[in-house]
């Protein structure tokens, strides 16, 4: 397999994705930012995006940040995406934190 | 003043895959798994360490601190805290010896920063690992990855930092290392320590309460922590940042991921404390280089990424 295409709707950015490898690290390969990068792990959510159209696989993510509904709709976390065909993808805006642990300290 | 207090004596962590997480604790960092029990936990402690565990950890599906554990110097010690917590209006668990596996009793308690705590006077005497109790080589061989020397602290992300300053200061006799003040006094930042080191707890403000930013592991050189950032690319491990310093106690550091996003940080060096030293304080509007003292930026993670 030579690969699937990621789309992120929100920025427009598209790039190439390896079997095996997850939508933030072929985006980090790939030389993007479009994603916030957080833990890398599944952990914190910082990396939360929608995905609208294709077949993917998840990793373990937390529950506090992926409940069982959030999956269903599609709302994931890019480090633990593994997608099985083209993906169109949607994210926050960048330089957001995920709302649950967002915070204003200055 | 002095309580009884002595030293952290473990961190319990959640993690979403166990094995996974044995592979980083372990083969990266270094740390010897000690024994496992029924509920699944897996004991591990760092070679210099004398007591059996340090580092316990827990298949769960939400990452982050289960509870830091401080061991006091005698069941008198323990007796007395146990007291002070309950005369300061604190909830007290009583949680019976054994629970952890060659523990003795420990007391668990909330803070307003939303994390747990325990205190514990007993756990099995096993030794350092690898050298002899008399006439100790240097080092032993066979250390995996990064040979971690010690657990040394936690820094934790909560609100309420005076509330639960207050309890580590005046009822577990902690005292202020270093701090970072705002424009208006507030402190966010608070280094407490039983010890000369800088800190054996911190914690910084956060909305959100109970918040784990990291367990840091103590390494001796700054050749060490250099070694340790190979490791982490070999590895493909997730980094945060560092190579670097901190500018708050000045130690040198590298931030990086488990594999469930818990952040974990080697370090080398950093200043010391006596009790009679007056806080390093470090003013909010210079954050940047408190945190990373050649930065002089904060990335965002710094402050957001947590489990």
């Amino acid at each position: 397999m030579a690969g699937v295409q990621v789309f992120n709707r929100t920025t427009g950015d598209r790039f190439s994705c390896e079997e095996g490898q997850s939508v933030l690290k072929a985006m980090e390969h790939s030389g993007l930012r479009c994603v916030p990068v957080g833990c890398r792990g599944g952990g914190c959510g910082f990396c939360k995006v929608t995905v609208l159209n294709g077949e993917f696989q998840c990793g373990k993510m937390s529950k506090v940040h992926v409940s069982p509904e959030c999956r269903k709709r599609g709302e994931v976390l890019a480090c633990r995406v593994y997608p099985l065909t083209d993906l169109t993808i949607e994210c926050r805006p960048q330089g957001a934190a995920d709302s649950t642990t967002e915070q204003q300290q200055k | 003043m002095r309580k009884g207090v002595m030293r952290p004596g473990h961190v319990q962590i959640r993690v979403l895959d166990l094995d996974e997480a044995l592979k980083h604790y372990k083969d990266l960092l270094g740390l010897i798994e000690t024994d496992r029990d029924e509920q699944g936990r897996v004991y591990l402690k760092a070679w210099t360490e004398v007591d059996k565990f340090s580092v316990v950890l827990r298949e769960a599906e939400e990452p982050g601190m289960d509870v830091m554990a401080f061991k006091v110097v005698d069941e008198a010690a323990l007796l007395q805290l146990e007291q002070d917590l309950v005369a300061y209006g604190l909830q007290v668990e009583k949680i019976p010896a054994g629970e952890l596996k060659d523990c003795g009793r420990r007391i668990r308690f909330s803070t307003p920063s939303g994390h747990d705590f325990e205190l514990f006077a007993d756990k099995l005497y096993t030794g350092k690992w690898g050298v002899t109790e008399v006439n100790p080589e240097a080092w032993p061989r066979g250390l995996q990855g990064m040979k971690a020397v010690r657990f040394d602290h936690c820094l934790l992300y909560g609100p309420e930092l005076a509330a639960t300053y207050d309890i580590f200061v005046n009822v577990l006799g902690f005292h202020l290392a270093e701090q970072v003040l705002d424009p208006e006094g507030t402190r966010i930042a608070q280094f407490l320590t039983v010890s000369m080191k800088e800190h054996d707890i911190a914690f910084i403000h956060h909305d959100e309460p109970g918040k784990f930013h990291h367990a840091s592991f103590f390494l001796e050189t700054w050749e060490d922590v250099l070694r340790a950032a190979d490791l982490i690319t070999m590895t493909d491990t997730s980094i945060d940042i560092g190579p670097t310093r901190h500018g708050l106690t000045h130690g040198k550091t590298i931030y990086f991921f488990d594999p469930s996003g818990n952040r974990n940080e080697v370090f080398c060096g950093g200043d010391y404390t006596y009790p009679d030293h007056k806080p390093v304080t470090w003013q909010a509007e210079q954050l940047g280089k408190a945190i990373f003292y050649h930065d002089r930026q904060l990335n965002e993670r710094f402050l957001t990424v947590l489990t």
